[in-house]
C-alpha cells in the first residue's frame, strides 16, 4: 500500500509502528506527549499508549538521554527526542562517554538500542541554535550509528530500522523536508538501513548528500541536465557507517565527485567522503574530489542562511569546477 | 564541623550505643541484628581495608596504574551495601569497593580496570552491581532511568517487600555539583522513581574542600529537591545500615526517592596521583582517624563480648584475600586485540569489521615475529 505523506507524518506512523510491535518500545523528550512535539512528530501517540510509554520529560537534555541509558539498561528501548540541534549539546557527555561508550564497557552483557531523534539543519528561517547540521561530531564518535532520512519513505522505514538496531542510533531528521509530501510504500521492504542509494542516474559527475542536501542535489541534476550536463545523484541515508561501495562504483563510471552538505566542511563527513574516495578510486577520478559545504562559521542569523547554506548554483559551480579541471 | 545536630548517629566514637528518641526506630532495626551479621560487618570493612592497602602497593610498584583508595570509608558502604536486597540494583562511582565485595564482585575484576585489561571488569546484570564510572554523576541519571524503569514495570510499589526493587546510587560531594546529579534528583522525583540517593560526602573532591560545594549541609539539596532527606554519621556501620534500609524500604515500597548523605572522610589520598599534604592540616586527619570506623565497632564488638580468635581469623582472611588478589592481579594477561573490535557495536558493523580484519592481515604479515 502506497500513501502520500510529508516526513513528519511518516516518522510519526513509523514509531506508531514501532510502538506497536514492541512495548519495550517508549518516547522521551520534552513536549512530545500531549503537545505532540514542537514539530508535531509524536501526535496523537501518547493518546493511543498513555503517558508511561510516551514520557514528558523534564526540561534536561543530559536527563532524558542519561536516563534512557538507565532504561536501556533495565530492557527498554527509549527513542528520546532532542527539540532541536543546538540543544544536543547539554546531552553530550551522555551520548558521547557514557552512550557511546557503554557497549564497548559492558564486553557483550548489555546492548543499548537507544534512538536520539533530532531534527537539524536550515532552510527555517529560524533563530540561533535551531538550524545547525551537528553530524559531524557523532559520525566521529565510535559505538554510535548515525542515520539521516532524505525522503517520507525512508522516514517510515528507517525510524523503524533505527529501533530494531541493537546500537546506539543519533536519527537526524531533515527540518526542511518535515512537509513535502511524497509516496510512503508501508508494506514495502525497506532498504537496508546503512545502504546508501542511487537516487538519479547520471554520466558526467557523481553529487552525493543526505538529508535535506539531497533534494537539492536533485534539482541541480534536472538544471544540469537542461544544460546537458548528466549529474548521478546518490542519498547516503548513512553517515555512520557509510556505505561506499554505490559511491566509488559511480565515481568510476563518471570520474567525477562533488560532495554537498550543510554543515561547516571543516572536519566534516564530506571531508571522509572525499578521502575515502580518493584512497579506493584514485585511478578512476579525472579530478580532485570538490567539497560543498556551509561556510566554518557559525551559523548565520536567518537573513544570511540563503547565502551561508549551498544551494543549486554552488553544486554547480562545483560540478563546473570538477569538470573544467 | 561536617557532624552538625542533624547527624543520625547510633554508635558514638568510644564504639557505645547512643540513645534517641530521632534513632529510635533504627536502633530497633540495629538490636535485630545477629551476631552473625554483625560479624559479618565488621569482616567486610576489616578485609576491604587489607584489600586496599595491597592496592595501593600494587600501584606503588608499577602494577597498576592508579588506585582510588576507599580508606575510611568503609563503614559508610559496608552499612549501606548490607542494607540492599539482592533484588535491588546498585549503581557505584569508583570507590566503591567494600559495596563491590558485597555483592560477590572479585577484587581481581576491580584491579583489572586498574591494570589496562578492561573497562568493565564483571557482569552487572548478574551481580546488580553496575560498572563503576569515571566521569562523575553520570550514573545518577543511570540509576535513574534505571528505577524509572523499574516503577514502568510495577516492579515497585506492590506491596511485596520480597518481589519489589529499588536502585541505589552512590556518589560523593564534588559530583553533587554535578548537573547530572541535580537533573537525576529532577527525573527521581518528578517521577516518584524507586531509589536512594546515597552521598558520600568524604570533605574533598581530591583538593577543594565541601564547602566549595556547598554552603550549606549537602542533605539539604535533596530537601531542596522535596525529596526526603538526612544526614547520617557515615562512620557509623549501624547507622549506615538501619538508615538506608528504611530509606530502601520506603522507595521500594513506592513512597518516592530517598536522600542520604553520609558524613565520612577520606583518610588517603584521592588517588595515588594526589597528594592531601598539599591542601590539608595533619590535625584534620588525627581527628578524623579518632573516628575511625573500624575502630569504633571493634570497641563495641569487644564490649559485647566478641573473642579475641574472632579478630585474629578476620585479620588472617584480610592478609590471605591480600596474598591472593597479589598474585592473581600479577598473571592478568592483556587481552586479544580482537576484544576492543568484538564488541564496539552489538550489532555487525561493516567499518569496524574491516579494521578488525586489516588488523589480522597486518600482524600476520610479520610472519608471528610481532
Amino acid at each position: 500500500m502506497t500513501e502520500s505523506l510529508s516526513m513528519a507524518k511518516s516518522i510519526n506512523l513509523g514509531l506508531q509502528r514501532a510502538m506497536r510491535e514492541n512495548d519495550k518500545v517508549i518516547l522521551m523528550g520534552e513536549d512530545i506527549g500531549t503537545l505532540g512535539g514542537v514539530f508535531r512528530v509524536t501526535e496523537g501517540l501518547k493518546n493511543e499508549f498513555g503517558e508511561n510509554r510516551v514520557l514528558d520529560t523534564p526540561l534536561a537534555e543530559s536527563g532524558i538521554v542519561g536516563t534512557a541509558i538507565g532504561l536501556a539498561m533495565r530492557g527498554f528501548r527509549p527513542v528520546c527526542e532532542i527539540q532541536f540541534d543546538g540543544f544536543v549539546f547539554p546531552a553530550f557527555d551522555q551520548i558521547m562517554s557514557q552512550l557511546a561508550k557503554q557497549t564497548s564497557r559492558h564486553q557483550g552483557d548489555q546492548a543499548f538500542p537507544i534512538v536520539i531523534r533530532i531534527p537539524y539543519g536550515g532552510h527555517i528561517g529560524a533563530v540561533e541554535h535551531h538550524q545547525e547540521s551537528p553530524e559531524a561530531y557523532f559520525a566521529h564518535t565510535a559505538g554510535l550509528r548515525v542515520l539521516s532520512p532524505a525522503t517520507p519513505n525512508d522516514g517510515y522505514h528507517m525510524i523503524q530500522q533505527a529501533i530494531q538496531s541493537n546500537d546506539p542510533v543519533i536519527f537526524l531528521e531533515p527540518k526542511a523536508r518535515y512537509w513535502p509530501k511524497g509516496d510512503v510504500d508501508i508494506d514495502g521492504p525497506p532498504t537496508a538501513a546503512h545502504q546508501s542509494r542511487v537516487v538519479r542516474t547520471g554520466t558526467d559527475a557523481t553529487v552525493v548528500g543526505h538529508g535535506a542536501m539531497v533534494s537539492m542535489l536533485l534539482d541541480a541534476a534536472e538544471v544540469a541536465a537542461g544544460e546537458g550536463i548528466s549529474l548521478e545523484v546518490i542519498d547516503l541515508r548513512s553517515l555512520s557507517p557509510i556505505d561506499y561501495d554505490p559511491i566509488v562504483a559511480s565515481v568510476e563510471k563518471t570520474g567525477r565527485l562533488v560532495v554537498a552538505q550543510e554543515a561547516p566542511g571543516n572536519a566534516s563527513v564530506g571531508s571522509e567522503i572525499a578521502a575515502t574516495v580518493a584512497e579506493r578510486a584514485f585511478y578512476f577520478l579525472q579530478s580532485p574530489v570538490m567539497r560543498v559545504s556551509g561556510f566554518d562559521v557559525p551559523f548565520p542569523p536567518a537573513n544570511l542562511e540563503g547565502t551561508y547554506l549551498p544551494d543549486v548554483d554552488r553544486i554547480l559551480d562545483a560540478v563546473d569546477r570538477a569538470r573544467g579541471y | 564541623m561536617p557532624y552538625t545536630e542533624a547527624t543520625l548517629q547510633l554508635l558514638s566514637i568510644d564504639g557505645t550505643l547512643v540513645e534517641s528518641d530521632r534513632t529510635a526506630e533504627y536502633r530497633a532495626l540495629v538490636d535485630k541484628l545477629t551476631d552473625v551479621q554483625l560479624q559479618n560487618f565488621y569482616r567486610e570493612m576489616v578485609v576491604t581495608r587489607r584489600f586496599d592497602i595491597e592496592s595501593g602497593n600494587l600501584q606503588r610498584q608499577g602494577q597498576l596504574a592508579l588506585w582510588v583508595p576507599s580508606l575510611g570509608q568503609e563503614a559508610a558502604q559496608v552499612g549501606s551495601a548490607f542494607a540492599t536486597r539482592k533484588q535491588d540494583t546498585i549503581f557505584p562511582t569508583y570507590r566503591e569497593h567494600a559495596v563491590a565485595r558485597i555483592r560477590g564482585i572479585d577484587p581481581v575484576a576491580i584491579l583489572s580496570l586498574l591494570r589496562g585489561v578492561t573497562n568493565g571488569g564483571w557482569n552487572p546484570n548478574e551481580s546488580r552491581f553496575r560498572l563503576y564510572t569515571l566521569v562523575l554523576a553520570t550514573q545518577t541519571l543511570h540509576a535513574a532511568g534505571y528505577a524509572m524503569g523499574i516503577a514502568l514495570e510495577g516492579k515497585s510499589g506492590t506491596g511485596k517487600p520480597d518481589v519489589d526493587e529499588a536502585t541505589l546510587v552512590y556518589f560523593g560531594d564534588g559530583a553533587s555539583s554535578e548537573g547530572d546529579t541535580n537533573e537525576a534528583l529532577v527525573f527521581a522525583q518528578s517521577y516518584q522513581s524507586p531509589i536512594v540517593f546515597f552521598l558520600q560526602n568524604n570533605q574533598y573532591a581530591i583538593s577543594v574542600p565541601v564547602s566549595r560545594q556547598s554552603r550549606s549541609p549537602l542533605y539539604k539539596r535533596g530537601e531542596g529537591f522535596g525529596i526526603e532527606s538526612c544526614q547520617i554519621d557515615g562512620n557509623d556501620v549501624l547507622i549506615s545500615y538501619a538508615v538506608t534500609k528504611v530509606a530502601l524500604d520506603d522507595t521500594r515500597a513506592g513512597k518516592g526517592p530517598r536522600f542520604i548523605e553520609a558524613q565520612t572522610y577520606r583518610l588517603g589520598a584521592h588517588t595515588t596521583s594526589d597528594d592531601p599534604t598539599k591542601y590539608r592540616e595533619q590535625a584534620e586527619e588525627d581527628l578524623w582517624k579518632e573516628r575511625d570506623p573500624i575502630a569504633r565497632f571493634e570497641k563495641f564488638l569487644r564490649g559485647k563480648g566478641e573473642s579475641d580468635k574472632f579478630f585474629d581469623a578476620v585479620k588472617t582472611e584480610g592478609e590471605d584475600l591480600a596474598a591472593d588478589v597479589r598474585a592473581r592481579v600479577l598473571a592478568l594477561k592483556p587481552p586479544p586485540s580482537d576484544v576492543m573490535f568484538d564488541h564496539a557495536y552489538t550489532d555487525e558493523h561493516p567499518l569496524v569489521s574491516a579494521q578488525k580484519a586489516w588488523l589480522a592481515e597486518y600482524e600476520a604479515s610479520f610472519g608471528g615475529d610481532r
